[in-house]
């Protein structure tokens, strides 16, 4: 009855694709089908999100975030530039600032800009402006660290022929490293986006009129008036309809630029 | 900072690169322990010598890419030891081709070409593509404009490379094991273009294990070992007739490898 290594693991392999089975049939026959029907896919209720969800929620989300990853990246790329400094204290500030904005909640942030902040120094922000700064000081602290990280991973080569030719140290850092670093870190600062885009949704704590309602809040307010969770599947929906297509672009953008087909050896004359 | 180059005089110096009393230490760790040289215009010197003997170290001091310890470094009639030039400037007109050939990875070959030209030159794109696209000739990658450096073969990436260090129109070439990280078959068409190189009159110090390029192309060998210049001369006296225990029992295991020298 010894069975060997292999004919085990195949029918280790047969095992699980059963025990899914089973618990795909167990799901089908147990759920209520209508009642979830019901609470997630209520056609009516969707309906009445329509058109807002996308000219206004979406499309507020949207703008959030890109005020938020313009700040961040902007904010971002001078805290990686601090903590390489030569200059002792800048690389401390940029610590402290990246230990603590990645050590407190978003939230707290969110509450600090909305109502400490304008409270404190009599200002009154725009809630374009409270989305992307808060945002952007928590988004910087991650993508200043990645930023950093991609800035160490150019190769010192191409510093050193930079520099042979006669550039300075700032010249080659906009010319090479820079340029180098951005296509090496694509991919984990796309996920930085993806992260910051589903923070926006933090925003939704704060006092919005209607026209600045947000994904997260159109679907909780429409929840208070609703008697099932279809607009909380709608908002969802929404979000991977902007963080999806991000993953794709990242992986278009990485081939395009880190891969070997750029242009065709072949494609001569200039 | 200043942005002026180094004045080109009309009698420039007859002496390309002069070097004297250069040290060298990392750390605790000296690489260099003195050396003094002089290269006339026009002259080919290769230097040779088992690896850690400070060659590579030397030839990167030659442009400031190693800060030295202690010593003077005149190239072109400028004392790059002098905390007053303009290091960047002065530069322009050093050429460096690497082991690793240093390629910018993320432009085509004629923007390797230009991109200093251009921000560093000051030339207008039109000039400074003209000078590329002519280097490229030069070198034999006409047809390789528009590729980028991950498309091309080591030997045309080094070619490439080359043609970079020519663009900016320098008037002394440093080759730091330009051949090293390449194929086999692919040696020959990097020393072809070193080759033509000398035979235009430039001035080049080649770092180099290519003894055959070395016996045929270079003025003047040095043999370095140990933070040393041990032994230096014409290339056939060098490497056919050295004078040295060190240099004789270091070409004898590199021009025959297989065959086990009599100390370690």
């Amino acid at each position: 009855m010894a069975m060997s290594k292999r004919r085990r693991a195949i029918a280790f392999r047969r095992a699980q694709y059963a025990l899914l089975i089973v618990l795909v049939l167990l799901i089908a026959f147990l759920a209520d089908w209508g009642e979830i029907k019901q609470a997630f896919f209520d056609v009516e209720t969707a309906k009445k999100m329509f058109p807002t969800v996308v000219t206004t929620a979406l499309l507020n989300t949207v703008v959030y975030s890109a005020f938020g990853f313009a700040i961040g990246l902007g904010l971002g790329l001078l805290l990686a530039l601090m903590k390489l400094s030569p200059v002792a204290p800048w690389r401390w500030i940029a610590t402290v600032y990246i230990e603590f904005f990645r050590g407190v909640p978003a939230l707290l942030v969110f509450v600090a800009l909305s109502v400490a902040v304008p409270l404190a120094f009599g200002l009154k922000f725009e809630i374009n402006s409270t989305a992307g700064l808060a945002l952007g000081i928590v988004g910087s602290a991650y993508i200043g660290e990645t930023i950093r990280a991609g800035i160490q991973a150019v190769p010192q080569g191409q510093i050193e022929a930079a520099r042979s030719l006669g550039m300075s140290h700032g010249r080659t850092l906009v010319t090479v490293v820079i340029p180098q670093a951005f296509r090496i870190i694509l991919p984990p600062l796309t996920n930085e986006l993806i992260m910051l885009i589903k923070d926006s949704s933090l925003i939704s704590v704060v006092g919005l009129t209607a026209a600045e309602y947000e994904l997260t809040k159109l679907g909780r307010e429409t929840l208070s008036r609703s008697p099932s969770l279809t607009p909380l599947l709608i908002a969802g929906l929404c979000y991977l309809i902007i963080t999806l297509p991000l993953g794709h672009l990242s992986r278009y953008l990485e081939r395009q630029t880190g891969g070997k087909k750029l242009s065709t050896p072949e494609s001569t004359g200039v | 900072m200043s942005e002026e180059f180094p004045p080109v005089t009309d009698a420039e110096p007859d002496l390309a690169v002069e070097i004297t009393g250069l040290k060298k230490a990392f750390g605790q760790l000296e690489v260099l322990k003195g050396i003094d040289l002089s290269v006339r215009r026009g002259d080919v010197v290769c230097i040779i010598g088992p690896s850690g003997s400070g060659k590579s170290t030397l030839l990167r001091c030659v442009n400031l890419l190693e800060e030295p310890t202690a010593g003077r470094i005149v190239v072109n009639g400028t004392e790059l030891t002098d905390p007053d030039v303009d290091i960047d400037a002065a530069r322009t007109r050093i050429g460096m081709v690497f082991q690793g050939f240093n390629l910018f990875s993320h432009l085509n070959v004629l923007n390797n070409l230009t991109v200093a030209q251009r921000q560093v030159l000051r030339r207008s794109p039109e000039d400074a593509q003209r000078t590329a696209l002519r280097n490229l000739e030069r070198v034999g990658l006409s047809e390789k404009v528009n590729a980028m450096p991950a498309q091309l073969s080591g030997g045309q990436q080094q070619r490439a490379a080359i043609a970079r260090a020519l663009s900016m129109d320098p008037s002394v070439m440093l080759f730091d094991e330009p051949t090293s990280a390449l194929d086999p078959e692919l040696v020959g068409d990097v020393l072809g273009v070193m080759r033509q190189l000398a035979d235009e009159g430039m001035t080049m110090l080649v770092v180099t294990h290519e003894m055959q390029f070395a016996r045929e192309v270079a003025d003047r060998v040095l043999f370095m070992d140990g933070g040393y210049v041990v032994e230096e001369g014409p290339a056939a006296q060098v490497i056919g007739d050295p004078q040295h225990e060190r240099t004789r029992s270091f070409l004898a295991r590199v021009l025959n490898p297989t065959h086990q020298g009599t100390d370690d």
